[in-house]
């Protein structure tokens, strides 16, 4: 068994002992659940630490790192295939990451705390499953998995209207799935493996040329396959106008799913393209890539302006992260070394600084026990070690010099602008509205007067911040020295936009 | 000489009026009257093809067998009727239909 | 000397992170460390420009990068780049810095944040300092975001007055706009040339790689960074909201470095900036210079009066850049950091005596109202006579800074227009002009108001005090700054610093824009360069005195009749007073527009996209309606149906059962007969 399936496997060894612990000892199960989501980040910890940085991965699986490949279901030529490359490996890294602060942060679950932890181990497990998979096939279970338990977290221990959101995301999700699941298929039968000559679930195969059936390489074909991929995807990112399930999903889901949805699941959705359209279908993606382009710049306009009427503090963090999302999708839509490497760097940064603002928004829900921005005001006087963080977390959402989310902003800027002036204008405006929605929620929330109503309010605890300083330090960390993660993505992404062009 | 047919014919005559004993009759132990001349005429015919068809002892085996079994049979249905006439105080079968349902 | 460079920039970063973590548990809450460490960056600076000026040499330059960021086909590099322009600044930075710094031990004592206001200052010294120190487009960009964020804070610093965090926002969107530009104008420049590295950009643009249209587009994008930084028109609106934060910080960021910046990056790309380009900035330097002017005649807040003024002298140096006369516009620079700083600590001074002074006699109000004070001379000596430098200085009377510096620039502009063919271009020495008088007018009735005449609350009055030394001695040490010599020297002569140190280090850069053209920009000649000076030196002093005397006479010998003559321009006063209405306009359009976009958009969002989602489920739902009574009564009723026959069928059959052997018994035997009747047949 390698480093990746000990990884991936390991929270579900801890589900196994949640099952045997007494659903009334609830110090044991999150303890369980906390050192079995703790030691998936130390083992990625410790493969990052043996990354070897100039392999390419992408289409070769002698170009990926930790590979494990045995047959699964030799009958449909489906395999365990699993590796990491560049592209993969910082969304793997960040999931671990997350999932283990999130447990941490799931301390308060009051109701069901057996099947909750035991769920969320689950969805580690089935996240993990999804970036490491290079088997479409193995990808989709695990892609399918992740809805299960992420359903029942939110549509039982969510909001007042859990069920709504939890129904809406699981068939939005699903619709998107399906048309996957159609595209998998097809592609099933249209992708020879060189060696055996059978079908084949390989991702790697199908990126090559030369395994394709005829009926694979006509253009019509290529293009309604790469929009029906796209269309899965997209729901998942998500992009305008398929993106209504996410404020919904974010305002009911508890504060550790927020940070799950909103700082791996989003990801899946661009992981996808680059993943697997992208390399698949190069030729098409560089065909549709402008009308990408402008979903992208729709994506942060129309989320920062939505943004801004937000009264839900949760909903506002929900819609800025559909406006930051569209800078990955700009990037993403140029194949620019500058942009690619920014949407990537983007999808990384923002995994960071979005679970800081739904942590902090979870924070302040605890206390308040609601969510209204307007009625908040003042909270600077009261708790001002949480307004140091919150602040230090909007301004990296604003982009601010230092913290990751500017290099990322700053280099999909440079990469779209040789390609699309326009546009890259038109979406640069978005950081002065990202600007203006960001310190005006600030203002309302902690400066002015204090609310009365709010006179008592306990500053954040030390599991809070426990749950909040990495992710900090990180986003500074990575804001000055974006090297480590720079480097890796690189090499897969250079080769990736060479395979485009 | 008495010849095969003639065995056949009384044979056939008891059979029928077994049936028609076990048609009619409403008493039970009539019925199983009517059941013991059916046996005995299939006895007779047995005894009678051994001896006119295949000549052995096949048929007149049968034959013992049978009235073995027509003994052991109405003393089953002797004791059931006896315990029929306990719980009903009767023995007339138009009344005992519990097999209808 | 990187090194020591390097040691300035971080020492104060050092500071914040000390003071930001720590710094309450600190001995006297951590003042000391961030005072140490500018104090330290203080004397590296002062090391580098001791060398610079003994070692003189106008084309002197040090260079050092290393690799930030290397993708392959992107690269970023950021190192440092020194230049004379960049020691001077620095030093000026870190001095004007740690005058604050010692001063606000005085004025912040005892607030509750105290700390958290030195941490604020110390990052502020180091994004500030970054920003004159990096040599590329891409790091000065980064601090200058940086020092915004830092404006943000130390305006919002009374957060729990909603005026101030208003201010605070208000102050980092409008430099959002202007940032937008920035971005945008880097974004060309790396589109064309693939750099941000300055010398490497100067470079390329005299190899003509960047030409024409794009290259004035660039200069003036960029030029928008400025004018967000350095608040001019039509971005101007923010910087006198901004006087919300404390005074030191109005004095150290709002009067005299961050503003500044707007300039320093103007002075750095001035190498870039094509005529039209140029023609941009002087315009809307010199416009703003007078634009801002005749505002700040009428404010009666002590500290907006300084603020306009502030954004009236940025529009000064702002138009040297944009006609060319660089080493004027920098110099005016240095000069007013001085002066300009000393001018807000002065203010600060006298708000900081009215506030405790209402406070002692339980009087509510605002401490900034000139219309409260009068006579605080006797009270007050040191403050006032230091006032009466700055303002001196300001107004442009010889034998003090600000004349050098501003007549510098009056006589560059004055030489500009007289060079160019169009008399259009005269509008700018106009605008200079007009301002001067208006400058020294406003100056001085700012004095009469506060220092001289009668005190205009009795009670108020009496228990004003002079500041301790913590706050006089910056004031006192920005004074004797403001002196002439301090700028000519080695010469005495006090009508020109051409001869003095400062202008001999700052020369100014070859315009790679000339390069690529082979020719000059602009052409001025020697007449006119020779007239401007002569008799743009006589102007000006007749201006500046005809201010003064003009304020006299409104305020002080009330020759004139203050309130007789506004009744004759009632107009044009209340437009001053209430400062053309910009806020408003802005507030009415843009702000207002954009809530409105915002509802708007959110009710689509809300009603149609996802209302088009909760169609689908509902039209889902109703086909599943229909589906179910299909269901119920088609298929369903199908296979109901075959039930019922088959009960019905059975209820039938039933009847032959009676349990009657006899019966079983017939059948079988009708039976019999049926099939031996068939057999036969």
């Amino acid at each position: 068994m390698g480093l990746i399936s000990l990884t991936t496997f390991f929270p579900v060894l801890g589900i196994v002992i949640i099952l045997f612990i007494s659903k009334k000892n609830l110090l044991a199960i999150k303890m369980v659940s906390i050192v079995f989501s703790f030691v998936p980040l130390v083992i990625a910890s410790y493969m990052w630490l043996h990354y070897k940085y100039p392999m390419t991965g992408i289409d070769l699986e002698s170009q990926f790192q930790f590979v494990e490949h045995f047959a699964w279901i030799p009958a449909f030529h489906i395999d365990y295939f699993v590796g990491l490359d560049g592209l993969s490996f910082p969304m793997f890294w960040l999931t671990t990451l997350l999932s283990f602060i999130s447990l941490v942060a799931s301390w308060n679950i009051s109701k069901a705390q057996k099947g909750y932890f035991a769920l969320f181990l689950l969805l580690e497990t089935s996240m993990l499953g999804v970036f490491v998979s290079l088997d479409f096939f193995l990808f989709y279970v695990f892609w399918e998995l992740m809805l299960l338990p992420m359903y029942f977290l939110i549509g039982i221990w969510g909001g007042p209207r859990r069920e709504y959101a939890a129904i809406k995301f699981f068939l939005y999700t699903l619709a998107g799935s399906v048309l996957m699941l159609l595209v998998m298929l097809a592609l099933y039968f249209n992708v020879k493996d060189p060696v055996t000559g059978s079908h084949t679930f390989n991702m790697l195969h199908m990126m090559h040329k030369s395994n394709q059936s005829a009926w694979l390489t006509t253009f019509d074909v290529r293009l309604w396959l790469y929009i029906a991929l796209f269309i899965g995807f997209a729901i998942k990112v998500p992009i305008f106008p398929f993106h209504t399930w996410l404020p919904d999903a974010h305002v009911e889901a508890p504060t550790a799913v927020s940070v799950i949805l909103a700082g791996i699941l989003l990801k899946m959705g661009t992981y996808g393209l680059l993943r697997i359209s992208y390399p698949i279908f190069p030729d098409i993606a560089k065909y549709t890539s402008y009308a990408l382009a402008i979903f992208g710049v729709i994506n942060i306009l129309y989320g920062a302006f939505v943004a801004m009427a937000q009264k839900d503090l949760k909903k506002m963090v929900a819609y800025s992260s559909v406006s930051h999302m569209g800078f990955v999708l700009l990037g993403m839509a140029v194949f620019t070394t500058a942009g690619i490497n920014g949407a990537v760097f983007q999808m990384f940064s923002h995994g960071l600084i979005t679970a800081m603002l739904f942590l902090l928004v979870g924070v302040i829900y605890d206390r308040a026990h609601h969510r209204e921005i307007a009625g908040f005001g003042g909270l600077g006087v009261r708790m001002p070690v949480y307004m140091g963080i919150a602040s230090l977390a909007f301004f990296a959402a604003m982009g601010l010099p230092g913290m990751t989310g500017f290099i990322a902003e700053v280099m999909v800027f440079i990469g779209a602008f040789s390609v699309y002036r326009v546009l890259t204008i038109i979406a640069a405006f978005g950081i002065v509205i990202t600007a203006a929605y960001m310190l005006w929620t600030m203002q309302r929330v902690f400066l002015g007067k204090l609310n009365p109503k709010y006179e008592h309010i306990t500053d954040i605890n030390g599991r809070e911040l426990f749950t909040l300083i990495p992710l900090g330090a990180l986003t500074i960390f990575f804001g000055i020295y974006p090297l480590p993660v720079l480097n890796m993505i690189k090499v897969p992404l250079n080769y990736l936009i060479t395979l485009i062009h | 000489m008495i010849q095969l047919p003639s065995f056949l014919i009384i044979s056939a005559i008891v059979f029928t009026l077994g049936i028609f004993t076990i048609l009619y009759k409403k008493n039970a132990v009539g019925i199983l009257m009517g059941v013991e001349l059916i046996l005995n005429s299939v006895n007779l015919n047995f005894i009678a093809f051994a001896k006119y068809v295949d000549v052995g002892i096949n048929g007149q085996l049968v034959a013992i067998f049978i009235i073995i079994l027509a003994a052991s049979e109405a003393a089953i249905a002797l004791a059931i009727i006896l315990s029929l006439y306990r719980e009903r105080a009767t023995i007339d079968v138009t009344l005992v239909d519990e097999m209808k349902d | 000397m990187i090194q020591i460079a390097l040691f300035i920039w971080l020492l104060p970063l050092a500071a914040f992170v000390i003071n930001i973590f720590i710094g309450k548990r600190l001995p006297r809450k951590g003042d000391w460390v961030s005072i140490a460490a500018i104090g330290a960056s203080l004397v590296l600076s002062s090391i580098l420009l001791f060398r610079v000026i003994t070692g003189y040499n106008p084309d002197f330059s040090l260079h050092a990068s290393l690799h930030w960021i290397n993708l392959g086909g992107f690269k970023l590099d950021m190192g440092f780049y020194i230049d004379n322009l960049a020691v001077i600044m620095v030093t000026m930075v870190s001095l004007v810095s740690f005058l604050i710094h010692v001063y606000s031990i005085g004025y912040m004592d005892g607030d509750p944040l105290y700390n958290r206001f030195y941490a604020y200052l110390s990052l502020f010294s180091f994004s500030m300092l970054g920003l004159v120190l990096w040599d590329n487009l891409f790091g000065i960009y980064m601090m200058w975001e940086l020092v915004g964020i830092c404006s943000y804070l130390l305006i919002g610093f009374y957060f729990t007055k909603d005026s101030a965090a208003n201010a605070g926002k208000k102050a980092f969107i409008v430099n959002r706009i202007g940032d937008f530009g920035f971005l945008i104008g880097l974004l060309v420049v790396f589109n064309f040339l693939g750099t941000f590295n300055l010398i490497d950009i100067q470079q390329d643009i005299g190899r003509g790689l960047l030409s024409g249209g794009w290259l004035t587009a660039a200069g003036i994008l960029l030029f928008a960074g400025a004018v967000g930084k350095s608040a001019q028109f039509p971005l101007h609106v923010w910087l006198p909201d901004a006087m919300e934060g404390p005074t030191p910080v109005s004095a150290l960021i709002h009067a005299a470095t961050m503003v500044a910046a707007g300039v320093y990056l103007m002075a750095r790309l001035s190498f870039m900036l094509s005529f039209d380009a140029m023609m941009v900035v002087a315009f809307i330097g010199g416009f703003t210079a007078l634009f801002a002017a005749t505002i700040a005649i009428t404010q009666n807040d002590i500290k907006r009066v300084l603020a306009y003024s502030t954004i009236s002298q940025l529009g000064y140096m702002i138009m040297a850049m944009g006609v060319g006369a660089y080493t004027a516009g920098f110099f005016h620079l240095i000069t007013h950091a001085m002066f300009k700083a000393g001018l807000f600590l002065g203010s600060g001074s006298v708000i900081h005596a009215v506030s405790h002074s209402m406070k002692k006699i339980g009087m509510e109000g605002d401490p900034n109202d000139i219309r409260n004070m009068g006579g605080f001379k006797n009270k007050m000596p040191i403050t006032h006579w230091t006032f009466v430098i700055y303002a001196l200085a300001i107004s442009g009377i010889p034998f003090f800074s600000g004349f050098l510096s501003k007549d510098a620039i009056l006589g560059g502009t004055l030489a500009f227009a007289m060079s160019q063919s169009n008399p259009v271009y005269y509008l700018l020495p106009i605008f200079g002009f007009v301002a001067a008088i208006i400058t020294a007018f406003y100056m001085f009735r700012l004095i009469i108001k506060t220092f001289y005449g009668k005190p205009q609350l009795k009670k108020l009055y009496e228990h004003v005090h002079e500041s301790p030394l913590t706050m006089t001695v910056p004031m006192m040490t920005l004074a004797f700054l403001c002196l002439y010599f301090i700028y000519t020297l080695p010469s005495l002569g006090p009508v020109g610093a051409e001869n003095g140190w400062l202008m001999h280090l700052i020369q100014k850069p070859f315009s790679a824009v000339a390069v690529q053209l082979g020719r000059p920009v602009y052409g001025i000649t020697p007449q006119a360069e020779h007239f401007a000076h002569v008799n743009g030196l006589i102007i000006s002093i007749v201006f500046a005195l005809t201010g003064i005397v003009l304020a006299f006479a409104f305020y002080f010998w009330k020759t004139i009749n203050v309130e007789k003559f506004t009744e004759k321009i009632k107009p044009l006063y209340t437009l001053s007073l209430n400062k053309y209405y910009f806020d408003e306009i802005y507030g009415a359009t843009f702000v207002k527009g954009l809530l409105v976009w915002n509802q708007i958009l959110a009710w689509f969002d809300q009603n149609v996209i996802d209302g088009l989602v909760n169609l689908a489920g509902r039209v889902m739902r109703v086909f599943s309606v229909f589906d179910g009574l299909f269901d119920q009564y088609v298929v369903d009723g199908l296979v109901n149906a075959v039930a019922d026959i088959t009960l019905g069928f059975g209820r039938g059959i039933r009847k032959i059962q009676t349990g009657q052997i006899q019966n079983y018994i017939l059948g079988a035997l009708l039976g019999m007969v049926l099939i031996i009747i068939l057999t036969m047949i």
